[in-house]
């Protein structure tokens, strides 16, 4: 249940932008998950709703984008799109690839 | 440019803002933030890195399921490799000093991290345990994480390498149900093969499943209870340290 230190992380980050703008409350808060950053979304949801309470972000609204996996094979240079962290080259078959979208894993914008 | 959220595309505006949704366009500022939300703790890991290079240590951490032998993998190279190379070691478990005690019965220096409920290490718990330990120069520090192969993968702790002990009891689709864990190491110690003839675990099928989600992935295979295999690992061991560890 990582995703409750992931949740608190989000809260420590968007508080002290806000505070150091003189704000005391986000109406919005935009996140970017790349659909490969390794987070389970109905935990993190879960984990949301509790750790949101009482925070500058009890009533913010929660738009999250979620990036679909893409890679580049290293053997054939064909760029694919990649599922899961085992998905080889569907071009030429290669497991050497590395992964350009997919991992993204932050706070984008907040709105206060 | 839009100045409500700074899309840069004020001309081919598609998406709308709360803000005019609900009647109050322009009262309300998006602030563009672009933090990495593991910032806090990749900052720490960073932190926790420069103190090892700082003091010329070696860190590995070890992740696993509960019960895949991390301790006893310890416990066997703290003692037979302990006349060669200096050894220091961070246990992190939910509760008790279990396993710190049989890493203390080896002679070494160890400190216990309880982390409650807590379901992982981060770099902040290893920072306020490293300053409790008063490590010296020159050595290698093991970490044991807490026994869970999800959670830590997300965890940088500052670490040189990342080490994912996975046993013969486990089943051989582990890494394909856990794929983060296996892409985020550098070593996969299989143990426990002296019971290769009493489970049904193929071992090329987990070789071949970890290599297709980090082909990098270097392999040890390896009983605690009999040794065997143990010979390559600490060869390896002394090798990579000695090569990485700068002569002081």
């Amino acid at each position: 249940m990582h995703e409750l230190s992931i949740v608190m992380g989000i809260v420590r980050i968007a508080e002290a932008e806000a505070r150091k703008s003189g704000y005391d409350a986000i109406d919005e808060i935009e996140l970017e998950i790349g659909e490969l950053a390794g987070v389970e979304m109905e935990a993190f949801d879960f984990a949301w709703n509790q750790a949101k309470r009482g925070t500058m972000l009890d009533k913010a609204e929660k738009i999250v984008h979620r990036p679909e996996g893409i890679a580049r094979c290293l053997g054939c240079g064909q760029t694919f799109r990649m599922n899961n962290l085992y998905d080889a080259c569907t071009c030429c078959g290669s497991c050497f690839s590395d992964i350009v979208q997919g991992r993204e894993f932050k706070v984008k914008s907040i709105t206060v | 440019m839009c100045v409500t959220c700074g899309c840069g595309t004020a001309t081919t505006h598609n998406h709308t803002h709360a803000s005019e949704n609900q009647g109050h366009f322009g009262t309300k500022t998006v602030m563009e933030v672009e933090k990495d939300i593991l910032y806090e703790n990749n900052l720490l890991a960073q932190r926790n890195r420069g103190y090892f290079e700082g003091k010329n240590i070696y860190c590995l951490n070890l992740v696993s399921s509960p019960g895949s032998g991390k301790t006893s993998l310890l416990e066997k190279t703290l003692t037979d490799l302990k006349q060669e190379l200096n050894f220091a070691v961070i246990e992190g478990d939910q509760q008790t000093s279990f396993d710190a005690d049989r890493i203390a019965a080896t002679g070494t220096k160890v400190t216990q991290i309880n982390t409650g409920k807590g379901c992982h290490l981060d770099a902040h718990m290893i920072l306020h345990a490293l300053q409790g330990m008063n490590l010296g120069h020159n050595l290698v520090l093991f970490i044991e994480n807490v026994g869970n192969l999800v959670c830590p993968s997300m965890f940088d702790l500052g670490e040189s390498l990342r080490v994912v002990v996975i046993s013969t009891t486990e089943g051989d689709d582990k890494p394909l149900k856990y794929p983060d864990m296996f892409y985020t190491s550098d070593v996969c110690v299989v143990n426990k093969t002296d019971l290769l003839p009493y489970v049904s675990f193929d071992m090329e099928k987990v070789r071949t499943n970890a290599l297709r989600i980090n082909p990098n992935l270097r392999f040890f295979e390896v009983s605690c209870t009999t040794g065997e295999g143990l010979q390559e690992w600490y060869d390896w061991l002394k090798t990579t340290v000695t090569q990485s560890l700068q002569p002081q």
